[in-house]
C-alpha cells in the first residue's frame, strides 16, 4: 500500500491550495458573471467596496459572518468524526424556537445578560434535538446520515411553519411570526466597537452573539485538539475500525458529535432571531445553514480557518446585497453558485491541483516534500 | 360508482407524480451500482428542467428542450465524474455542490434571459410534450370499469411518461442480463476484481454517471414540458433526494424502485386530494403535516423497519489502483 499523495509544507497544504481552489471558483464564478452580460471585474469592485468600504458595511458583514461561523463549526465537528452532517440547515431553524421560547418567557422579567446564557441553552439543546434522531438511526440502524439530516431539513421547514402559524402566532396578528421580543430579550449591538476605531455606523445588526461564535469557535479547538473525547472524535473519522478496535463506542462517538454538531448549528439562531429580527420569522435561516458546508470545507475543519472563511463568505452575502442594487441582473443567487463552486473545487475537487503543486515543490527544494525516497513510484 | 371515480383520478395523478420520481430513481441506480453516489440527482434535474425550458421557449420544438436538458445534465454527471472518479473526490460533497450550482443558475440565468422573475416563458403546443390517446381510448371509454381504467388511467400520458416506465424492464435488462450490466454492477461491489479481469474501473463508471445524466435530463424535461408549461425556479422541490430515498428502500433494484415510486408518488397524489377534508379516526390533518409525509415516512422506512437496504460495497469509496 502507498499513500496517494506525498506530504506537503503545512504552509501550502493549509493555505496555498485552499487559495488556489478558491481562486478557481472565483474564475469559474467570473464566467457566470460574463454569461449574463455583466462585466466581472466591475462586479467583484462593487462587491468588495460593498461590503468592506464602510464602517457600515463592515459591520452588516461581521453580522452575517456570525451565523456562518456557527454553522461552519457544526459542520466541521461533524466531519472530524467522518459524519456529514447537511442538516444544519433545520437544526437552526429549530434551534431558533428554543431561542424564541426563552426569550417570551423570560424577556418581561430579566434583563439580557440573563436571559442570553438560557437562550444559549435553548438554541444549543434544541439544535441538538432535531440533530439526535439522525444520530441515532446512524448509529444503530445504520441509516445513511446524509440522507436523514436532508429529510429533517424537509420536515423542520413544516414544523416550524405550522407551530408559527397555528401556535405561536398572536391572536391578533396576520404575519406567520411570534411577538417582537421586550428589552430583556434582545441582545446588545456591538456598534460602538466601530465607533471607538473612529469608523461611522448608523444602525446595523452587528450583536454580541459574535463574541459568543468566536468563543465557541475556541471551545472547538479544544474539544477536538485537546480533550480525550475529541481524540476519540478523530479516531472514529480517521478510521473506524481503528477506534472500534481501541475500544471506542461507535454508538457513543456518533451520538455525541451529532449533539455537539446540533447545537452548534442551533445556537446560530441566536444572531438572527435574538440580535437582529427580535421575533421569530418564517424561514430566518435563509441558507446559513447550507453556507456552513462551503465555510467548513474552506476552512479545512479547523477553527482558525473557518473563522476567515465565513467572514469571506460574509462579504459575498452583504456585498451581494450591494451588487444586487447596481448591476440588476445579479440576486442573492449568485452566492448560491459561489458557495457551490466553492464546495466543488474546495472540497470535491480539492485535489486536483495537489500532483502538480508537488512536482513543483519537488522540482524546486526536493528535501521539503519528502519525496526521494519514493522516487520510483508515480505520485 | 363515486368511490371508482375518485380512485381512477387519484391513480392517475400518482403516475402523473411518479414519473420524475422514477426517472430520476433509475438514473440514481445506474451511478450507484457502478459505485458512484450521486446526492446531486436534485440538481442536475434541475438544471435538465431550465435546459428543457429554455430551449423549448427559444426553438418552439419540444425535441430541442429535451436535446438541451440531456446535454446539460450529463455534462453535470461528467463534472461529478471527474470529481470522484478522476479525482477521488468525496462523492457527497460533489454532490451537494453541484446541486447548489444547479439551485443559483437556473435562477440567476433565467432572470438575465427571460426576465421574468426566474422563470422560463409560457410554452404550448408543439414545444411541450402533450398527452397521447393511445389507439381505442376514445372508442372504449364508454365500456364500463376497463374503459375508464384503459382510457383515464393509461391513455392521455405524455410520451416521457410511457418512456419512463419502459425504462424499468428495460433497465433490469440491461443490469441483470447484459455483459456491461454484470460488469457495471460487479464494479460497485468488488472494483478490484473488475480491474484485474483488465477492465477499466474509470471508463465503466464514467459511462454509469453518464447514463445517470441522460435520466436526469429527462425527468427535468418531464417536469418543464409535461407537468408544468415551463420552467418555475426551484421546480423540482426535493424530488431528487425523494427519488433517491425510494431507490434505497428498493434496495437498487429497477422493479421496486418502480414500486417504491409509485408508493411515494401516491402519497403524493393522496396528500393533494384530502387538504382539508377530515379524515376518520384522526380528524383533519394540517396541510404542514401532509406536506412532510413523504420525508417522515422516507425516514422510517430508512431506519430500516421495512427491511434493512445494503448499499452497493463500494459505493462511495474512490477507486485507488494498487501501485
Amino acid at each position: 500500500m502507498s499513500t496517494p499523495y506525498a506530504k506537503l509544507p503545512a504552509w501550502a497544504d493549509y493555505g496555498l491550495i485552499p487559495l488556489i481552489n478558491l481562486f478557481v471558483a472565483f474564475i469559474v464564478a467570473g464566467l457566470v458573471v460574463l454569461l449574463i452580460g455583466e462585466n466581472p471585474f466591475r462586479a467583484a469592485a462593487i462587491l468588495v467596496e460593498g461590503a468592506l468600504g464602510r464602517g457600515q458595511a463592515i459591520a452588516y458583514t461581521l453580522y452575517y459572518a456570525t451565523s456562518f461561523i456557527f454553522t461552519g463549526l457544526a459542520v466541521a465537528v461533524a466531519f472530524h468524526c467522518g459524519l456529514f452532517n447537511i442538516g444544519g440547515e433545520g437544526q437552526a431553524y429549530v434551534g431558533g424556537l428554543g431561542v424564541a421560547l426563552v426569550c417570551l418567557a423570560f424577556d418581561s422579567i430579566l434583563p439580557w445578560w440573563l436571559t442570553f446564557p438560557i437562550a444559549i441553552v435553548g438554541a444549543a439543546v434544541f439544535g441538538a434535538a432535531w440533530a439526535f434522531i439522525p444520530a441515532y438511526l446512524q448509529a444503530r440502524r445504520g441509516s445513511h446520515i446524509v440522507i436523514t439530516t436532508i429529510m429533517f431539513n424537509f420536515i423542520a421547514a413544516s414544523l416550524m411553519v405550522y407551530l408559527l402559524v397555528n401556535v405561536l402566532k398572536p391572536a391578533a396578528s396576520q404575519a406567520p411570526q411570534t411577538r417582537t421580543f421586550l428589552e430583556g430579550g434582545q441582545l446588545p449591538k456591538l456598534n460602538f466597537l466601530f465607533d471607538a476605531i473612529g469608523l461611522t455606523v448608523r444602525s446595523s445588526p452587528f450583536n454580541v452573539s459574535f463574541l459568543l461564535a468566536l468563543l465557541a469557535a475556541f471551545l472547538v479547538w479544544v474539544l477536538i485538539w485537546r480533550t480525550r473525547l475529541g481524540y476519540e472524535i478523530r479516531t472514529r473519522g480517521h478510521s473506524p475500525k481503528a477506534a472500534r478496535y481501541a475500544g471506542v463506542s461507535e454508538t457513543r462517538i456518533i451520538i455525541i458529535t451529532m449533539l455537539v454538531s446540533g447545537a452548534l448549528a442551533g445556537m446560530m439562531a441566536l444572531n438572527p432571531v435574538m440580535g437582529d429580527q427580535n421575533r421569530l420569522q418564517i424561514d430566518f435561516v435563509t441558507g446559513a445553514g447550507f453556507v456552513g458546508i462551503a465555510v467548513a470545507l474552506m476552512g479545512r475543519s479547523h477553527p482558525a480557518g473557518i473563522v476567515p472563511a465565513a467572514i469571506l463568505f460574509g462579504i459575498l452575502y452583504q456585498g451581494g446585497a450591494e451588487l444586487a442594487f447596481e448591476m440588476p441582473g445579479i440576486s442573492r443567487d449568485m452566492i448560491v453558485i459561489i458557495q457551490g463552486l466553492v464546495i466543488l473545487f474546495a472540497g470535491a475537487l480539492e485535489n486536483m491541483f495537489r500532483p502538480s503543486l508537488q512536482a513543483l515543490f519537488a522540482n524546486i527544494r526536493p528535501s521539503s516534500v519528502g519525496v526521494e525516497a519514493k522516487q520510483g513510484e508515480r505520485a | 360508482m363515486d368511490f371508482f371515480n375518485t380512485l381512477v383520478f387519484l391513480l392517475d395523478s400518482t403516475i402523473r407524480v411518479s414519473v420524475p420520481l422514477l426517472l430520476a430513481a433509475l438514473a440514481g441506480l445506474y451511478s450507484e451500482r457502478s459505485g458512484v453516489f450521486d446526492i446531486g440527482l436534485e440538481g442536475k434535474m434541475l438544471a435538465g428542467a431550465f435546459a428543457a425550458g429554455a430551449a423549448a421557449a427559444v426553438s418552439g420544438s419540444a425535441w430541442a428542450g429535451l436535446a438541451a436538458a440531456v446535454l446539460i445534465a450529463v455534462f453535470l454527471s461528467l463534472v461529478h465524474g471527474f470529481a470522484s472518479i478522476t479525482h477521488r473526490g468525496n462523492q457527497i460533497v460533489s454532490g451537494v455542490a453541484i446541486n447548489f450550482i444547479a439551485a443559483g443558475s437556473t435562477i440567476i440565468l433565467g432572470q438575465a434571459w427571460f426576465s421574468q422573475g426566474g422563470r422560463t416563458p409560457l410554452l404550448g403546443g408543439d414545444a411541450r410534450f402533450g398527452a397521447i390517446q393511445l389507439p381505442f381510448a376514445e372508442t372504449l371509454s364508454d365500456v364500463p370499469i376497463i374503459g375508464d381504467l384503459y382510457s383515464d388511467l393509461l391513455s392521455g400520458h405524455s410520451l416521457i411518461a410511457y418512456v419512463a416506465f419502459l425504462l424499468v424492464p428495460f433497465t433490469w435488462w440491461v443490469l441483470f442480463r447484459t455483459r456491461f450490466g454484470l460488469r457495471l454492477r460487479a464494479v460497485g461491489e468488488n472494483p478490484a476484481a473488475v480491474d484485474t479481469a483488465g477492465i477499466s474501473v474509470a471508463w465503466l463508471r464514467y459511462r454509469a454517471v453518464i447514463c445517470t445524466g441522460i435520466l436526469t435530463g429527462l425527468a427535468g424535461t418531464y417536469l418543464a414540458l409535461s407537468q408544468n408549461a415551463g420552467f418555475v425556479k426551484d421546480m423540482t422541490a426535493g424530488r431528487g433526494y425523494i427519488a433517491l430515498a425510494a431507490l434505497i428502500f428498493a434496495k437498487w433494484r429497477p422493479v421496486p424502485v418502480m414500486f417504491a415510486c409509485l408508493l411515494f408518488g401516491f402519497l403524493d397524489a393522496f396528500s393533494i386530494r384530502i387538504q382539508g377534508t377530515p379524515l376518520p379516526l384522526v380528524g383533519q390533518l394540517p396541510v404542514q403535516f401532509m406536506q412532510a409525509l413523504p420525508y417522515i415516512l422516507t425516514v422510517i422506512l430508512l431506519a430500516g423497519f421495512i427491511g434493512r437496504a445494503e448499499p452497493p460495497r463500494a459505493g462511495g469509496i474512490p477507486y485507488v489502483k494498487e501501485r
